[in-house]
């Protein structure tokens, strides 16, 4: 296999809801990379679009929302790129794509199990949908990925309900389905927002072990950005449904290039701060859907916004430093304007 | 499972003891007695009744002993399976009760099956396919059916069946075979009457259960294990029937506990609409004329159906939801 050649390759993506009141574009034209057993992060406030992403790439965004353009290519069988926009959401080779090659670890799994169906039930169905294995076979599966996972007794607990788990073993316990497949990308959609913060980095720290073991790629979606300096290698910035800036985590993080990820930046606590001062803030309220501003969607809160250029047009995602890529006019002239 | 059913089986006993003194206080609740009306009957037609034989009447049906005394009697033969005579038909409760009892039963099971076979496919589609217009056309037709009393139905039914076609669709049995011994050809007789009672019945029940189901599945749709589940790749049809039509169903079969009396107590109009030989009519015939120790019998029939029936309904959701089996052991 060829490892230059990405894994995943978001281009353009478009997704809007045709709602009564008007269309929201929760995604508006994205683009990024995910090489093999790369870890992207994906970090934005609520409602930047981050969340409908990862959807639209498992092709699970439900009406009104909608795909208008863009292109998901995702490395199928070897080297061809599969369009998977092209594809049918319901269309058999969809289905099989979806939870054998493209694993998702939901944000809350007490939500996400079904309440009268044992766990058990639920991971051994994942892996009869992928796998041409009997009952008994799912069955041992099922439990190998509990143990796996750190879930202790799995024999025992296989037959649990997921309300009879801790948090934290719920969460082990949605890695191990989303793991049953071998999928070579999964989609984390906020795993540990759920969970009490130790046994966040315990769960990180799984993700990235079993990450390292099967050699899968993950793309890691959170609004905390210390979550991300913990498990990412690569970095994507979203803001109102675009990509403000991509690039590698220490470049992010050392290099700010875009003035919302500077901002972004600022807005974490650290331990070396003066103790009683405020923390700094972004100033302004992300805009209301149906109201987005012309021109770059961060200029009204923007400390270097440049009037007559930020606000009539809006930049595109281009290269800004050798591993950097940012939206923003202090750095180039290149606009998404039709 | 086992020590929750054994658990909600020792409270019967209970339950009924206190069943049977609110019976009992309901049927002794009208002013005056089975002989006042008997009597008041009698001078109606002309005839004239004497003192003596007023209390000839009541000393043979115990009605001037004390209150306590009478219930406890009742309930003493009713204890031994004797549901005491009726005053009005001269006859045995028990065969008179007897009699129609399976008649009602069948006819409620089927009005149940009908029901449930029609309504759960309708609620399903319509809310896995809201605002279509087969759900505007279901969701018109619902309203419909709820908001038509059924002995409307049953009469309009009736009107046409015989205007159009000629027949008289009363009744369970056509006459030929009314008094006749059971036999197969009596059977077959009875299904080919029992249908259309039951439709009628159906009717209100669908339109409600249709809406019940559809709300319920419309609310589990939007959970987040839909989503998961589909991030697995599953089927959206496969995955409806397994998760989210599983656990809309919950909430439908605590309602079966009231269904069983309703069954009994609801066809009441409808049964006397189309003459239909069910308790129904039997027990309101009873409260007319304080036929006490029948209306009681009855009425105690029903107070026990609904304990069984809220008993079934209880069991069925702890094997349903494992959450409920957990909380009960």
């Amino acid at each position: 296999m060829n490892n230059q050649q990405p894994l995943l390759s978001v281009r353009n993506l478009k997704t809007y809801f045709s709602l009564d009141e008007g269309q929201v574009k929760a995604v508006d034209g994205v683009s990024f990379d995910v090489n093999p057993g790369q870890v992207v992060g994906i970090v934005g406030e609520s409602g930047c679009g981050k969340s409908v992403t990862i959807k639209s790439i498992l092709r699970i965004i439900q009406k009104p929302g909608k795909i208008v353009d863009g292109q998901i290519l995702f490395r199928h069988n070897g080297d061809s790129m599969l369009d998977l926009t092209q594809l049918n959401a319901q269309s058999e080779q969809m289905r099989q794509i979806r939870g054998a090659e493209i694993a998702l670890i939901p944000q809350e799994p007490m939500a996400a199990f079904s309440p009268v169906h044992t766990i058990g039930n639920q991971i051994e169905e994942a892996i009869l949908l992928h796998q041409p294995v009997s009952k008994q076979q799912a069955r041992k599966i099922a439990i190998e990925r509990l143990r796996e996972v750190g879930v202790p007794s799995p024999e025992r607990r296989i037959d649990s309900y997921s309300w009879e788990l801790s948090g934290g073993l719920r969460q082990r316990a949605m890695i191990a389905m989303a793991l049953s497949c071998n999928p070579k990308l999964l989609i984390a959609d906020e795993p540990t927002t759920a969970i009490d913060v130790t046994t966040q980095a315990q769960v990180l720290n799984l993700l990235r072990d079993l990450q390292a073991q099967h050699d899968a790629a993950i793309i890691f979606i959170t609004h905390d950005l210390g979550v991300i300096a913990q498990i990412a290698d690569f970095v994507v910035v979203m803001y109102l449904g675009r990509v403000m800036e991509t690039g590698p985590v220490d470049d992010i993080f050392h290099n700010p290039q875009h003035p919302y990820t500077k901002a972004l930046l600022k807005s974490i606590p650290t331990v070396t701060s003066e103790s009683g001062s405020r923390l700094p803030t972004i100033e302004g309220a992300i805009p209301h859907p149906f109201n987005r501003p012309a021109g770059c969607p961060f200029y009204p809160r923007c400390i270097e916004m440049m009037p007559g250029t930020c606000n009539t047009s809006t930049p595109s995602l281009q290269p800004v430093t050798d591993t950097q890529s940012a939206s923003c006019f202090l750095y180039h002239k290149q606009t998404d304007d039709e | 499972m086992a020590q929750y059913i054994i658990k909600r089986l020792l409270l019967l006993p209970f339950l009924l003891f206190i069943f049977s003194i609110i019976a009992f206080i309901l049927i002794q609740a009208p002013p005056g007695d089975f002989v006042t009306s008997y009597i008041a009957e009698l001078a109606a037609s002309g005839s004239a009744v004497d003192q003596a034989q007023i209390d000839a009447l009541r000393e043979q049906y115990g009605l001037d002993q004390p209150m306590t005394v009478q219930y406890f009697k009742w309930m003493g033969n009713i204890l031994q399976g004797d549901l005491g005579v009726s005053l009005d038909w001269k006859k045995p409760n028990n065969e008179l009760i007897r009699e129609r009892f399976a008649l009602t039963l069948a006819l409620g099971v089927f009005t149940f099956l009908i029901t449930w076979s029609i309504a759960i496919p309708i609620g399903i589609y319509s809310a896995t396919h809201q605002y279509s217009f087969l759900d505007y056309f279901f969701t018109v037709f619902n309203y419909f059916g709820v908001a038509t009393p059924t002995f409307m139905t049953a009469l309009v039914v009736m009107y046409l069946a015989f205007k159009y076609f000629g027949i008289s669709v009363t009744g369970l049995f056509s006459p030929e075979y009314v008094d006749a011994p059971w036999s197969w050809d009596k059977f077959v007789d009875l299904l080919s009457h029992l249908w259309l009672p039951a439709l009628i019945l159906a009717l209100d029940g669908t339109a409600r259960l249709a809406r019940v189901m559809r709300a319920n599945l419309l609310d589990e749709l939007k959970k987040p294990y839909m989503e998961m589940a589909r991030a697995k790749g599953m089927s959206e049809w496969r995955l409806v029937m397994k998760y989210p039509v599983r656990l809309a169903f919950n909430p439908l079969v605590s309602t079966i506990g009231w269904y069983l009396p309703l069954l009994f107590s609801g066809s009441l109009i409808v049964a006397t609409v189309l003459n239909l030989p069910t308790i129904g009519p039997l027990l309101l015939r009873a409260l007319i004329v304080q036929d006490m120790f029948l209306a009681g019998a009855i009425i105690l029939i029903y107070m026990f159906l609904a304990v069984i029936g809220t008993m079934i309904s209880d069991i069925l959701l702890a094997w349903l939801d494992p959450r409920i089996r957990m909380e009960g052991s």
